[in-house]
């Protein structure tokens, strides 16, 4: 029989190994291919949370589009080579583990939280959605309806990301 | 409101303002206009004056025992203390009013001659009708605060005016000086005005002068220092003991503003007050004491400087402090009808003779201008024998001359002999006031003496102008004779206002200011001389007079002058009057090197140099700077300690929002 | 219900971007572990999309776009400062430090 927890749980240990091995490898290609890893299970975690076109998304803007202008910089820049180590010595080490052991031990009551039952919805309601509207519909539904303002100014946002990276990246407009 | 010509009395003191606004803009935008400047200056004059005639003929017809007051709007409303701006028309006012709108008309239409060269004219008439306008206000006011608005308004424009002339250094100090002792006197004022409001809870006039009889004591220590500080107040506007040394200096301005302000009005002021407050000093015997007290020695005191100087513009000061003094002995004693009265006619024989002085000191400056030679065209010594070569204006002054001395039938002699009566009546209850009137003989013989000996050096004798000058002495134009004309017909004729009963007279003057003087008249022991003693009093005072009038003509050769270059320093006692008592010298050592070696050493190079700019200025900038080389160590420029701090603060709130 | 875990592995896949943040100091590497929060975050919207309603997935449409630009203009200017450095280490951007 099909297990979600396990399941989740499987993509979810891969997602924190390959997370933790990202920010501890020396070469950025390297810290670059274990994010990859990272998001493509953190896209298996998005299926299991029924969100379907989230997950197809994140493959293709962010394992897809973003990671690979990440690894463009890195190799434009030649920074692949082995040099000196940019992690920090053990003072910044120190502070970096006491305040990321701070941070855990702060947010560890989100791991046993429950959501007040009268904002929560009947459960599989949202898979009920994807049944009537279709997985693509149940979100661009929202999307163009009560998001539209949102969404135009992120396009306009994306137009002048588009320009100000072209300025920046020029050597001489 | 009486619904009669009365109510536009606010047209004088407006008339006067918008002759400032005017003359003013024209001042600061096109300083070189001068006709249009005479037009406004002189015309906004000669219609206050309109309006001031016209407002007494009808107030005369009413002729109301209570004064009018015209409420305009409510002033300083703080609780109790409630001040309005109003103006108040009642006999008195209306007399003042016709002396500053009428001579001060003759005097501007006598500055458009003596200023007509003057890059600053547009200056100087704004600064005129702008006294004009303060001083309407001063006399008009129906309180103290508001004629207290007059009172610093004349003075702001005195000290403009004498220091008219601003880029010679001497004017400057001269300017500063008078609005100093001026403070020094407006600060009795402000006290005075403090305690009235204290002990009757008003400062209207009408409202105090009801209230003062039952609120304060006769002769208690409240009424006594209430009049005191009032005339601290006046010893600083008016020119007495001991704030007088500011008048002579005054001297720095241009002629006409002596004549206007520093003879005939702005330094009646403290007299007019006396007389408004007639009330209050009769109450007070001590205060009237040391009004006609301080009176009368500086009548005398200045007349004994007068006879020595050589400045023909300072022997004018001098005889108009002493001439003041007279008018203090006058409403001291009680006779306030007699101190406005010779305050009248001071105005008019003082401005002329000013005016006149003002001719020739003209006269000289054009004729050493031709030759372009720069000696002193205001010291006697280098006059004399201009009566050949201005005889109008000699004339004139001799008329002003025998006024001032006293007489008959001319104005000084019925105001001078006034006052001398009224003391020595006085003495009969009082011996001290024969003291004063003693002073008042003395300072008649000097006056005489003095005033004589100004004209024989100024008109008579050889003239020691020099050579080259002489061709070059001319008498000034109509438009500054003119106005000396009607003021010797005054000066003629100012008598008639107040003919005594003695002579089959009126009195007019005293029955027109009755219902203003009586309230203090009816506290004041009523003395009737009998008529044959005042015959002898006029005897005394007209022989008086004659002698020095005939000594001085004996006495002084004017052929034995030499000219101010050549004059030898004098000896003795003539020393000692030509250096004024070394009054100046003695405050200088007492009053002025004290505070300037405190301000220097303990102000300045203690509390400013060190406390203020070292410890406070300089420390706050040290403060600064040292907390700043703290602060730095958080700043290390690197982006790895601002991402730790930042997430640190992070957490802070995650503690805060979760915890 | 797959909340709580969501929610837990989101909590630790954030505390490792913000560790990673800590401890490096290339620039680039300091940009990725950005985008692993980011991540953390969305994983957190969409987990409780399920519960709440279809929102929190839009709202991740957003935050990809806001990451998307955001990664097109930060690598162009660490590009810039690669042309002016030589370098994209953190140590190097001290110019706002005196001296």
């Amino acid at each position: 029989m099909f297990d979600p927890k396990g399941f989740f749980w499987f993509f979810g240990v891969i997602a924190m190994v390959s997370a933790l091995l990202c920010i501890t490898r020396r070469s950025p290609i390297a810290s670059a291919l274990w994010l990859v890893v990272t998001l493509f299970s953190i896209a298996a975690l998005f299926v299991l949370l029924d969100a379907q076109f989230i997950a197809v998304l994140q493959v293709l803007v962010y394992a897809g589009a973003i990671m690979v202008l990440f690894l463009f910089v890195i190799m434009l820049l030649n920074l692949g080579r082995p040099g000196p180590s940019d992690i920090k010595g053990p003072l910044g080490l120190g502070v970096a583990v006491l305040l990321g052991a701070a941070m855990l031990f702060l947010l560890k009551p989100l791991g046993s939280a429950t959501l007040p039952t009268a904002i929560q919805l009947p459960a599989g309601s949202v898979a009920a959605l994807q049944q009537q509207r279709g997985i693509v519909g149940s979100v661009a539904n929202p999307l163009f309806d009560a998001y539209l303002i949102p969404f135009e100014i992120a396009s306009v946002l994306l137009l002048a990301a588009i320009v100000g990276a072209v300025v920046l990246a020029k050597r001489k407009l | 409101m009486t619904g009669t010509p009365v109510d536009l009395i606010w047209l004088a003191p407006a008339l006067a303002l918008l002759g400032f606004v005017l003359n003013g803009t024209l001042a600061l935008t096109r300083p070189n206009t001068k006709t249009l400047v005479s037009v406004i200056g002189a015309g906004v004059l000669l219609a206050a004056f309109a309006v001031a005639v016209v407002v007494f003929s009808n107030f005369r017809s009413l002729h109301p025992e209570d004064p009018v007051i015209y409420r305009y709007w409510s002033w300083i409303p703080v609780g109790t203390l409630q001040v309005d701006f109003a103006f108040q028309v009642d006999q008195l006012s209306l007399v003042m009013l016709l002396i500053v709108t009428g001579v001060g008309s003759l005097i501007h239409l006598f500055s458009i001659g003596y200023m007509k060269e003057d890059p600053g004219y547009a200056r100087y008439f704004a600064y005129l009708n702008l006294f004009v306008f303060f001083m309407l206000v001063l006399v008009l006011g129906a309180s103290f605060p508001v004629m207290f608005v007059g009172w610093e308004g004349v003075g702001l424009c005195s000290y403009l005016l004498i220091g008219f002339w601003f880029t010679d250094a001497a004017n400057a100090t001269a300017g500063r000086k008078a609005f100093i002792m001026n403070r020094i006197g407006d600060f009795g004022f402000m006290v005075a005005m403090f305690m009235i409001f204290w002990s009757m809870g008003s400062l209207d006039f009408a409202t105090v002068f009801e209230h003062a009889p039952t609120a304060l004591a006769p002769g208690g220590a409240a009424i006594t220092a209430i009049t005191l500080f009032l005339f601290l107040g006046c010893t600083g506007k008016s020119a007495q003991i001991p704030l007088y040394t500011w008048l002579p200096d005054a001297m720095a301005g241009p002629t006409p503003v002596s004549a206007l302000i520093h003879a005939a009005t702005m330094v009646t002021a403290g007299v007019y007050l006396v007389a408004r407050c007639n009330l209050l000093f009769a109450m007070a015997p001590v205060s009237s004491a040391v009004v006609a007290g301080v009176g009368a020695l500086t009548a005398l005191f200045a007349a004994t400087i007068a006879l020595k100087q050589w400045d023909i513009k300072r022997v004018l000061a001098y005889s108009t402090v002493s001439q003041l003094g007279y008018m203090f002995l006058a409403v001291g004693t009680g006779a306030m009808t007699a101190g406005i009265f010779h305050l009248a006619t001071h105005a008019f024989f003082k401005a002329l003779l000013f005016l006149g002085s003002g001719s020739v000191i003209f006269a000289m400056h054009r004729a050493y201008h031709h030759t372009h030679v720069h000696e002193d065209a205001q010291d006697m010594r280098n006059m004399g024998g201009l009566a050949r070569y201005m005889p109008w204006t000699a004339a004139l002054m001799w008329i002003a001359t025998l006024a001032i001395a006293g007489l008959p039938p001319l104005a000084g002699f019925f105001s001078k002999d006034e006052i001398l009566t009224a003391a020595h009546a006085r003495g009969h209850v009082q011996a001290i006031w024969l003291v004063f009137w003693g002073f008042g003989l003395v300072t008649a013989l000097l006056t005489a003496f003095y005033m004589t000996r100004l004209m024989l050096y100024t008109f008579h004798g050889p003239n020691r102008t020099g050579e080259a000058e002489r061709p070059h002495l001319h008498e000034a134009p109509w438009i500054m004779t003119g106005p000396l004309a009607v003021l010797g017909l005054l000066t003629l004729l100012g008598g008639l206002l107040n003919v005594p009963e003695l002579y089959r007279g009126s009195a007019w003057l005293h029955h027109w200011l009755e219902p203003v003087t009586a309230p203090g008249a009816a506290l004041i022991p009523d003395v009737h001389l009998s008529r044959s003693s005042e015959w002898l009093l006029v005897g005394i005072a007209v022989l008086t007079a004659v002698v020095g009038v005939v000594g001085a003509w004996r006495l002084l050769k004017p052929a034995e002058l030499v000219p101010a270059k050549q004059a030898p320093e004098e000896r003795g006692f003539a020393r000692i009057l030509r250096h004024k008592w070394y009054v100046d010298e003695i405050y200088d050592a007492l009053f002025v090197r004290p505070l300037m070696w405190l301000s220097r050493e303990i102000l300045w190079k203690r509390v400013d140099q060190q406390a203020i700019d070292g410890a406070a200025v300089n420390g706050a900038a040290r403060g600064a700077r040292a907390l700043g080389w703290a602060n730095r160590w958080l700043q290390t420029g690197q982006v790895g300690t601002y991402v730790a701090v930042f997430v640190v603060g992070v957490l802070l709130l995650l503690w805060r929002a979760l915890g | 219900m797959l909340l709580s875990p969501a929610l837990a592995i989101s909590a630790v896949l954030f505390t490792l971007g913000v560790a990673g943040v800590l401890f490096r100091r290339n620039a680039i590497v300091i940009f990725m572990c950005v985008e692993l929060m980011l991540n953390a975050v969305n994983l957190t919207f969409v987990a409780l999309a399920q519960v709440i309603g279809v929102g929190g997935q839009v709202f991740v449409l957003f935050v990809m776009a806001v990451a998307a630009a955001e990664a097109a203009v930060g690598l162009s200017i660490i590009l810039a400062v690669y042309r002016h450095k030589q370098s994209v280490s953190l140590q190097n951007m001290n110019l706002l430090k005196d001296g």
